[in-house]
This record gives C-alpha cells, structure tokens and sequence, in this order.
C-alpha cells in the first residue's frame, strides 16, 4: 500500500520519457518510497474489438444452448476462408468463428475478443480449442474475464457489449486494440510508506515525491481546482439553521486525550438530485481497481477516489437518513453502533463519533453507521471532510480492531487544507457523473484552535555536522524550499557567527517537528549516496566480559564433549509443565503468560529450558535419531510481581523511577541444560556401544564448569523432571543451590518418547561462571616423589561417597594430591546395610619426602577421621 | 675361572699375529653372518666368551717375557676391542631389524577407526554472534546485553515510539499478560542501547547482540523469534559519514571483498535521519561494483545486485534525552542487523525451519567454526 497506476501518476507529475513501473519504482526508492512489488499489466495480446457477423444457437446434450459465432475481428486478426470441414454460420467472409455461452448480444453488436495468445488476469491464456464441436478460435469476454468487476446491468450475465453497461460510450470498429480502450495494459507500483508519511498515501503526496526525484514539473491536485464557496468558516459552537440552509454542525470535544481536540475542522456539503442508477464512469472504476480498491456505487466510489487522489478521506451519508443536525462528540457510556461491515460495536467513552438526532451514526475518522449508508436508491447525498485527530482515529481503530482506509491515514496525519478542496472535488464529480446539485450552502466549522506546525530553527551548517557531507547554502534552502517549507533568512547572522534559519514546514508534513528531520530531507534529495565513509575511533574498549567469556567457553567445552547446541523456541503451555511433572508449588509454575501467543497451546514463556529442549530431543528422535546429546544455553521466565511502571520519556527518569521498573520486571535467568539419551558411540570395532547415563549429566556440567573455572560440589537430590533416585544437585563450592543433573524419570522419558535411561541438566549458567575465582591463584608445583595409598571403608548404604571422600581428605590434609573413589561393592563380603568403597589416595608433600613414619600417620588420621565422621571402618 | 685359567697350558705357545688377525676375521665374519639377538649371543660366547682364542690369548699375556707384554697386550686389546665394537653394532641393527618386524606385526586396519564420542556441535548462530562480536571488540566496542523480556519503556518509550504512533504497532509486538502489564517481548535489542546509555553514560561504543520476538508466523524466512545485532556509537562530532564508514567495515569482516554500501531513506523512532541498508552482493558478478551487473539467477540478492540488510540512522535527539545525554553535545549512530539473514546469505541455508527447529544436523553442518 499504496498502489500506484502510472496513468494516475503522470495526471500530476510530468514522468520521465519511456517511463515503466520499474524505472519509476527505483527512483521512488531514491527518495524513500520502497517498492513492495510491481504489479504488471492484467491483460497482454491481443486482445481486440470484433463484430459479431452471425450466429446460430446449438442445443446440448447437457440442456445448455451455445452460439457458434462469426465475429469480424479486423483485417489484421481475419482468417480468410472458413475451414470447409466447421464453417462458420452465415456468408462466408473473412473472420474467425467462436463458441459463446453468453446470450446478452445479437449480430451486428461489437464485443471484445481474445484472440489465441492472449494472456487473461489469473492468468489465464487464451488458445485455439476444439469446444462443442468446432474450434472456437478465441473468446468473446465479459467484464469478470477481464478483471473489470462484476459489470452493469445484463453484462452481469453475460458478455461485454460495446456502448452498453460499462462500455457505454465507447465507440470502436473491428480490430481495434481493446486493452487501450479498456486500459487494461497498466502497470502499477506497489509502494511501502513509512508511518511518517502520511502525505504519500495519495497520488498527490507520490506525485511531488517522484518530481522531487526526477525534477519533473509537479501539478498539485488541490489547488487545480477551484475550493468552492464557503459559507462563512464559523467556530465550533456555531451552528446553522433550518432546513435550506446549511446542515448544522456542532464540535463538542469534552475530554480531548492528551490535549488533541477530536475534531478540529469538519466541511459538510449536501448533494442532491443524484440518479441512484448512474455507475462510476468506466475509467473511474478501473483505476479504483487498479489501486487495490473495489467500486462498489458512484457516490461511494467518488469519496474512495478523491482520498486516493489527495489523500483526504472523505464519508458520504445519505442525506435523506439523516435526522437533525450533526454534532462530533465523544461516545457516551453504553452507546453501540452497527457499522457499514455489519457489526454492532459497544462504544468506548474515548471514541470520537458523529451523531446526529437520532444518535451515533459514524466512527469518526474510522467507519460509517449502516444506518446513514449511502446505497442504491440514495438521491442526496451529505459529504463529510474532517480533520480528526490522529490519536483519537488511531486508538478507536485499535479498540475496534478496525483498520481502514480512512483511519490509516488519518493516525498518520492528512493536510488540514484539504476537507473543503476533497469535499468540492467530490461533489462537482457527482454533479458531472451523477447529474446531482451542489447546495448552495456547505457548512464549515473549525475549532478556534487550529493545529499549526511551528517553526523550526536550522542553523545553515547543521546538516553538515550531522551528515559528514558539505552541503551548499542553495542545498539547504533549496531543497527545503522544494519540499514545500517556507524558509526565512535571518536578517543578521546569530551570536555564534552562524546563520540560523526559520524553517516552516508546509501543512501536509507533520512529521517535521525537529531540525534532525530536515536535515533528513536535505540528505535524501540531495541523495544518500553522497554520504562519505569514515571509520569512527573508539577509545580502547575492555573486551568480552567475564560472563561473555565464560558462556563461550562453556558452549565450545561441551560441543568438544560430543555435545551439539541447539537454540529453541522458548513459547511452552501448562501441558509441557505436566509432563515434566513439575508440582503446582513448584517456582516453574510461576509462569509468564502472554496476551498474543501465536499458538493459543503455547501461551506461556518457559521457566525451564528443559521444557523446549526435551521436545527438541524428541523430534530430533522421531526423525530417525538413535541417540542425541542436545545443549541449549538460553533465558528462562518467572512471573513479575506487578505492573511495570512507564515513566514519562521527555527527560531521563529518576534513579528511583528506573529501579522501580527492573523490580517489578519479569525475573529471567540465563541456563544451560542438556538432554543425553541413546548410545554414546554405537557398537563396532572400537568396542561395545555405551549409553549416556546418569554420569554423563552430571560429567557435562562439571566439564562446564571446568570451561568456566568454577568449582562444584555434587550432592544427592530429588526434584522433577528427575529420577527420585539418580537426581544429583549442583552447588558451588560454597553451597549455593546451580542446578540439578541426572536421569529422567521413566514418566518423562515416556512422555517425550525417548531412550531408556535418558538424562538430562538443568544449570543456572550465569551463577555458575560468576562463581568462579576472578583471577586464579596459581600456588606451589611440587617436585617431590609422591606415594600412593589405598583404603577401602565399609560404611552404611546411605552414606554417599563423597562424604566419607570428604572426612578422608579433613584426616589426610594439605598432603593429600588426590582422593579418588574406585570401587563401590554391595553384597556378601559386607554387613547386610552396608557397603564397601574403596579409595586410591595420592600424597605428595611440599616441605620434604615422606617416610614410611609419616605415611603410617596419615593413614591412619584418615581413618580416624572416617570413623567419627560416619563410623566407616577400614575393610579388613 | 680359576679353572679356565688352569686349563690353559703355560707352556702353550703365544699365538702369533698372524693367528690373532685370523681369530679377529673370524669372529667379524660370525658376527656379520648372525642375524637374531640369539645367534649374535652364540658368536659372542664363541668368539669373545673365556674360551675363545683371544680370551685365552688375552690370559696368556702374563706367560710372556717383559718386554713382549706390551706388544702383545696392544695386540690383543685392539683386536678385542674391534670385535666388541663390531659386536655392539650388530646387537643394535638386529634389535632395529627385531623391533621393526615386532611392529609390523601389529599392524592394524587404521579405516576401521570410529569417533569414540558423537561430533558435537555450536549452533551457527551462536559461533556467527561471536564472530561478529570479535568484530566490534576488535574496533574497540564492548558488548552490552539486556532482558528479553523487557519494560515497554525501554522498548518503545525510551526509544522515542510515541503510544500512539503506528510504528508502535507496526512491530507486531508480543504482549505480557495481564493487559497493562508494562511488559513485551523485546521487539529489537535497541532497549539495550537505552539501558546502556543510562547505565554507563557517554561517550559509549557498544554492540548489542541478542534475541528478538515478533509475532511472525514460522515459514521460510521468518521466524517469531530471531537474532539481532544492534550498534549504538555516541560521541562527539560522529556524523553518518561514521555510519557508513562502521557499515562499510562489517561487511568487509563479514563478507569479504570490497564493501560497498547503499543507504536509502527510510524512517525509524529512534533515528532521524534514517536510512536502510543495503550491501552489494558478494556472491555475483553484482560485486565487482555498481557498473557491474547482478547475475539475475544470483540467490544470494535475487538479481537486484543489493542484499537488504537492516536499518539505521542518527540518533533522534529524544532518544538521548529520555537516556540523559545532552543531544547538543552528543550525537550519534545506531543500526540494526538481522543475524538470521546473514548466516542464511553466508551459508545457503535454505529455510528458517532449519534455523529454529532443534534438529542436530544442521548445527552438525557447521561444528564449532563458521
């Protein structure tokens, strides 16, 4: 949006010879209009003008009656004999016999035929085709075939016939190019306008952009025609008398939102005496349909032309329909209005709305009431062109969820000249196509108030400073002066030695509130491709932080433990949550929801990686995977404790204001988890397959953490998603709660359709890395000659083995290099309860050697202190 | 020995020279012949063992007169010690040869290898994220990041989109329930330029690398969720001539070649003015430069010559007020670049699936370098 036809273009600006929709296209681009596609002609070959010659009708089989036709389609297209085996009907002369199914012609009537090669909106290509019995040699088309709408009158049913419904007028002899004169063979640019643009969602505002690209002379639409007579501009509490006279208008703006009066100007022009029968000319609804828009009457499609044309929307009410005066207000509590789609709304106390005696009859700025709609038997029409406010049009369409034409450009801003010129240009186009009358009374009120641009200060050399390019004084005002400001020269220069200048902005560019923004339309005239590069210094920086490093550290460790990163999507549901057993007390129940998910089954953000990461698993596992070992790094959700405050943006907000926003923002935290389930490496030469188990989940977070330079402490735990019994918790060295790893309980394997014996770890990554030593203290290598013990204590079942690791390494102190469990046995060598671990100890002293003395001692501290620590003994 | 001594008869007559150079060819010729530790050990018992004849020649030396002793004990040392020597060189040559067949016969199938762990991999994302952070901690920025899910007032308000703009809805926005909650789904990783502002002050030079969410439905090449890279410089008298100079220096890093750098009009909130970006292509013939035609089959730019890669622009004076910077003092430049977009240009993804979906081959595509 907007579509650009090239004929509708070239009524205001002079286009550049050979001009096409692409060569047009790329220079909207220059200027900031970006092309969203290029919409080429609906209708190519030939397609020309015939004669119907004969016909004879042939009853079917199926009941249905054809005509086999001869048609005279020009010297050009004319076969010169019919072929002897299917002549066609009547005398023989050169033409070209066609089927028809229509039946809304008789001999001597002009049609339109496509002839073989003729390529029909859809698209749809026409060739030479054995039908009925003959060879039809082309297609006699109605208007639907050539993508002009539905057609008038008997055309509805049947085809075009030249001088009747919407061909009416056009005069043409056989072989004449039918899609000149039908204008079929346009090409139309499809444009995006950025929201400050308001002004470009018309013909006008592309027109003077594209001669602002080209230098083509520029025509403006709103002041070609005469702006018709006004009754006297009255203030918003005037209002105008009886029947006769002007259609009383009253403004009434109670409660304006955020200081925008609803309505600041509102031109109301009677029409009367229009025949309801007359359609839209020709190639007015051609080029409705050409810019994307159905024509659906002519008063209805003279309003939807006009807005096109300049960009001011217009609404046509029946005037007849109308009781009393007219008056914009605000909605009242409970009011509802059935709107032209057909649906009853309840009105919000902020809606603007037009009223009159009988109550709301219009969304103002946004949609009609279907009560005041103008249809097929309306005779008089009231034309209604406003300034409405864009806060006002855009919060009662987002509350209506109704976007429109009018509301469109209205939340971006329209040129406040344009109500009475839109409103003029309507009425005299129903006066000429409608045979209608112009009262001679229109109605304008206007808020004493009127919006007004100000003026802006641009000292001569801003733009320079901001752009890096040396702009010329005649750049600067010239190219202000060519947008359509008004600039004024300070009589002497300022203070500062630099000329400033006073720059007013012309009243369809809202948007140029600050110098920043013309300097911005001094830099894409003059073009952007004049920008210089310079590479910027910036002062030393301090690299990667610590988290930076250490999240890449860790990722890197874990891919190089076989382990592949996977980034998931984080939306999830309470089902996810229920599969993973998470108890309803849990903190991960603690969810944030959203108001728009995408998926209405997956409202909430995770609060657990593991909840987007096991069904990654799982599909990685339906698609034929024996096993996988997925890691993902990523941001878990809780729920907020309240509002988020928004300070006001004009100035920087408080300290307090700040921290008040981040205390009641949703916690997040960054995690790492990891699914490992299948075989670790599949049986073959190199030996017996072997699944990732328990170990391995708990073997990737220490390798994390050895990747971060933190240390871990593993202690046995139970929590959901985990195996009550093979669930470690992870702390750091100074006990602070990590994470957990371990295997899935066999519900959860079950429900995400994976392996047996599936693990998985969940961490909390930043808490880890940040748990790490920031500088690592090296301490003393020793080169003395190290001895090895080994002890093996039995102790009870339920005493874990890092804990008698623990007292060992509290007996043995600062000798001992390493503890290291080797052996865990249950069963009949042992007391029933209990079990025997065995430990392979390596000491190496810093001071001296040790002697057998020495070593006796600590052994024997070691076991004294397993013994009172958990009453372990030394297996005998 | 008392008895090998004993055995040997003292009136034996000393062997001459002429019979010790024979012992020596003997032995020599014994020692070449062997060709196993176990027959060198047979010649050395023959030849230098106590009853071979220079052992016993050796031991008659004592028998003779004086004055011979010398003589015959030069004599006998030398040839001796040759034999020892010659002994010494064969032990090692066989022991070579010994060695040599001993790891042949080890020999293993080496293709019959298999990887002991499953490859492993960084997700492209990710490793391009680095790298492109490498880049602008190369230039001398820092990398700043944010929340996710972030306060409307940094998303929108601090960034200049008024509430009733309709570029605030035009960034299709996920909204955090309840109604008025304050809170979205960050719709760009511009909050964090604010919340660095506010946080560190000026002169900043920062890169915000993170992940963003719109409510874009999942196909080919949108994705609700996807990865932007945003640069924020403010300082004093940075103009877009440093925009275009930072641009034109990412997509030497990123892309190689000579940079070339489009930038057309456009608008934004939070820059005036504002501009999109376009990069020349690096993959046809379009990058040789712009009087250089694009190849129209070309998938990289689709026969345009440019590849659209994100916006940017001046930073609107209201942004710098709302984050307390004087905007007399200070301006600046900010763009925005879709991650996503780059590694699917880079490395021919094909489909966003690819990109979010989770499966391990695609990650495996890449292993931990980009």
């Amino acid at each position: 949006m907007p579509r650009i036809p090239l004929t509708w273009l070239a009524d205001h600006v002079e286009l550049e010879p050979g001009a096409t929709a692409e060569s047009v296209a790329a220079r909207l681009v220059s200027v900031g209009l970006e092309e969203e596609e290029i919409i080429p002609a609906q209708v190519t070959g030939p397609l020309v003008v015939g004669r119907v010659l004969d016909l004879v009708k042939e009853e079917q089989k199926n009941g249905k009656t054809i005509n086999w036709v001869r048609v005279d389609v020009g010297d050009e297209h004319n076969e010169e004999k019919d072929n002897p085996k299917d002549p066609q009907p009547g005398e023989e002369v050169p033409s070209r016999g066609i089927i028809c199914g229509a039946h809304n012609f008789v001999p001597g009537d002009l049609v339109v035929v496509s002839l073989p090669g003729t390529v029909l909106p859809g698209p749809f290509p026409i060739a030479a085709r054995k039908t009925y019995g003959h060879m039809s040699d082309g297609m006699i088309c109605s208007t639907a075939e050539l993508g002009l709408g539905d057609g008038i009158g008997d055309e509805t049913k049947g085809i075009i016939v030249l001088g009747k419904g919407s061909a009416e007028g056009i005069d043409a002899k056989p072989g004449d190019d039918a899609i000149a004169l039908f204008g079929l063979g346009e090409e139309v640019v499809d444009i995006n306008v950025t929201p400050d643009r308001g002004y470009c969602f018309s013909m006008r505002g592309v027109a003077r952009e594209y001669g602002h690209a080209t230098g083509g002379a520029f025509t403006d639409p709103a002041l070609s025609g005469a702006a018709g007579e006004d009754s006297r501009p009255t203030d918003a509490a005037a209002t105008s008398g009886p029947d006769g006279e002007p259609v009383p208008v009253q403004l009434k703006d109670d409660s304006p939102i955020r200081g925008q009066i609803g309505c600041t100007a509102y031109v109301a022009q009677k029409v009367t005496g229009i025949d309801p029968s007359a359609p839209s000319p020709r190639w007015l609804q051609q080029r409705l349909i050409l810019a994307g828009m159905r024509p659906i009457s002519l008063s209805v499609d003279v309003a939807n032309y006009v807005m096109l044309d300049l960009g001011q929307p217009l609404h046509t009410f029946d005037a007849d329909k109308l009781t009393g005066g007219i008056t914009v207000r605000r909605a009242r509590t409970g009011e509802t209005l059935i709107t032209l789609d057909d649906q009853e709304r309840t009105l919000f106390e902020e809606d603007l709305v037009i009223a009159d005696d009988s109550g709301v009859i219009a969304l103002a700025g946004v949609m009609g009431g279907a009560s005041t709609e103008a249809g097929e038997s309306t005779t008089s029409v009231l034309l209604e062109g406003a300034s409405f406010s864009p806060i006002s049009v855009a919060r009662t369409a987002r509350r209506h969820r109704l976007p429109s034409e009018a509301s469109k450009r209205f939340e971006r801003g329209v040129d406040p000249a344009l109500p009475q010129i839109a409103v003029q240009k309507a009425a005299e186009m129903l006066v000429e196509f409608g045979g209608g009358t112009i009262e001679p009374q229109r109605t304008h009120v206007r808020t004493e108030e009127q919006p007004a641009l100000a003026p802006i200060d641009l000292p001569l050399g801003f733009a320079e400073r901001l752009m890096g390019v040396q702009y010329s004084r005649e750049d600067v005002v010239g190219r202000l002066e060519q947008i359509g400001c008004t600039v004024v020269t300070a009589s002497t220069p300022a203070a500062g030695g630099e000329e400033v200048l006073t720059v007013q902005p012309p009243s369809w560019r809202p948007d140029l509130t600050i110098r920043e923004a013309l300097v911005e339309e001094i830099a894409r005239l003059v073009g952007y491709d004049q920008i210089p590069s310079v590479l910027p210094k910036a002062p030393g920086g301090r690299g990667l932080t610590r988290l930076q490093r250490g999240r890449r550290a860790v990722l890197t460790a874990l891919a190089e433990s076989g382990l592949t990163e996977v980034l998931t999507v984080p939306f999830t549901s309470e089902q996810v949550l229920d599969d993973l057993q998470v108890p309803a007390d849990d903190e991960r129940r603690s969810t944030v929801c959203l108001l728009n998910p995408l998926q209405d089954d997956q409202p909430l953000m995770r609060s657990s990686i593991l909840a987007t990461l096991l069904p990654a698993a799982q599909l990685n596992i339906a698609r034929g995977e024996d096993a996988v070992a997925l890691t993902e790094a990523g941001t878990v959700f809780f729920r907020g404790s309240g509002q988020v405050p928004v300070p006001s943006a004009e100035t920087r907000p408080t300290d307090a204001e700040l921290a008040a926003i981040d205390a009641a923002l949703a916690p997040q935290t960054r995690r790492l988890a990891g699914v490992l389930a299948g075989a670790v490496a599949p049986e073959g030469v190199a030996g017996k397959a072997r699944s990732w188990d328990w170990a391995d989940a708990i073997s990737a977070v220490k390798r994390a953490a050895d990747a971060a330079g933190a240390q871990v402490e593993v202690v046995q735990g139970e929590i959901a998603p985990f195996h009550p019994g093979r669930t470690a918790e992870i702390r750091t060295a100074e006990g602070d709660l990590l994470g957990h790893a371990g295997e899935l309980h066999p519900s959860v394997i079950k429900a995400f359709k994976l392996p047996a014996g599936a693990s998985a770890f969940e961490i909390d990554l930043d808490a880890l890395i940040e748990s790490a030593p920031s500088v690592v203290d090296a301490g003393p290598v020793s080169t003395l000659p190290i001895a090895k013990e080994d002890f093996a204590f039995v102790v009870d079942q339920n005493v874990p083995a890092s804990a008698v690791r623990a007292a060992m390494l509290v007996g043995l102190g600062d000798a001992a290099e390493s503890v290291r469990l080797f052996d865990e046995y249950r069963g009949d060598q042992v007391a029933e309860g209990k079990k025997s671990l065995a430990f392979a100890v390596r000491l190496r002293p810093l001071e001296s050697t040790l002697n057998t003395k020495q070593i006796a001692q600590l052994r024997q501290q070691a076991i004294d202190a397993v013994a009172t620590a958990m009453g372990g003994e030394l297996r005998a | 020995m008392e008895k090998a001594c004993d055995s040997v008869s003292p009136t034996q007559e000393f062997p001459s020279e002429q019979e010790i150079r024979a012992a020596v060819d003997a032995a020599l010729a014994a020692i070449g012949q062997a060709s196993s530790s176990a027959e060198l050990k047979q010649v050395r018992i023959d030849h230098v063992g106590d009853n071979a004849p220079l052992s016993i020649a050796n031991r008659g030396i004592r028998d003779l007169p004086k004055e011979q002793k010398a003589a015959a004990g030069k004599l006998i040392g030398g040839s001796k010690g040759q034999v020892q020597k010659a002994l010494a060189e064969r032990q090692q040559q066989i022991a070579a040869e010994e060695l040599e067949q001993a790891l042949r016969s080890e020999t293993v199938d080496v293709t019959t290898w298999q990887d002991r762990l499953p490859r492993g991999a960084r997700h492209p994302l990710s490793t391009l994220g680095d790298r492109i952070s490498d880049f602008f901690v190369g230039m001398g920025w820092e990398i700043a990041e944010g929340p996710e899910l972030e306060a409307e007032w940094f998303n929108f308000d601090a960034l200049n989109f008024d509430e009733d703009h309709p570029a605030r809805q035009m960034q299709d926005t996920f909204y955090v329930a309840p109604e008025g909650s304050g809170q979205v789904l960050r719709t760009h990783t511009s909050p964090v330029q604010a919340r660095t502002l506010l946080e560190r002050g000026v002169p900043l030079y920062i890169a915000c690398p993170g992940r963003v969410f719109r409510t874009d439905e999942l196909d080919a090449t949108h994705a609700p969720v996807f990865t932007q890279v945003e640069g924020l410089a403010i300082d004093k008298g940075l103009t877009m001539a440093h925009l275009e100079g930072t641009l034109n220096e990412f997509s030497r890093a990123v892309f190689g070649g000579e940079p070339i750098t489009r930038l057309r009009p456009s608008y934004f909130p939070f820059t005036e003015p504002s501009a999109e970006i376009d990069f020349r292509c690096f993959s046809c013939d379009a990058r040789a430069g712009i009087d250089h035609d694009a190849d129209p089959a070309c998938r990289v730019c689709g026969g345009t010559g440019w590849i659209e890669m994100g916006g940017c622009g001046m930073v609107n004076p209201a942004v710098l007020r709302a984050c307390g910077v004087d905007p007399e003092e200070y301006q600046g430049f900010a763009f925005g670049l879709g991650i996503e977009r780059i590694l699917m240009l880079r490395s021919a993804v094909p489909d966003m699936h690819d990109i979010v979906e989770g499966d391990i081959r695609f990650s495996q595509h890449f292993g931990t370098e980009i």
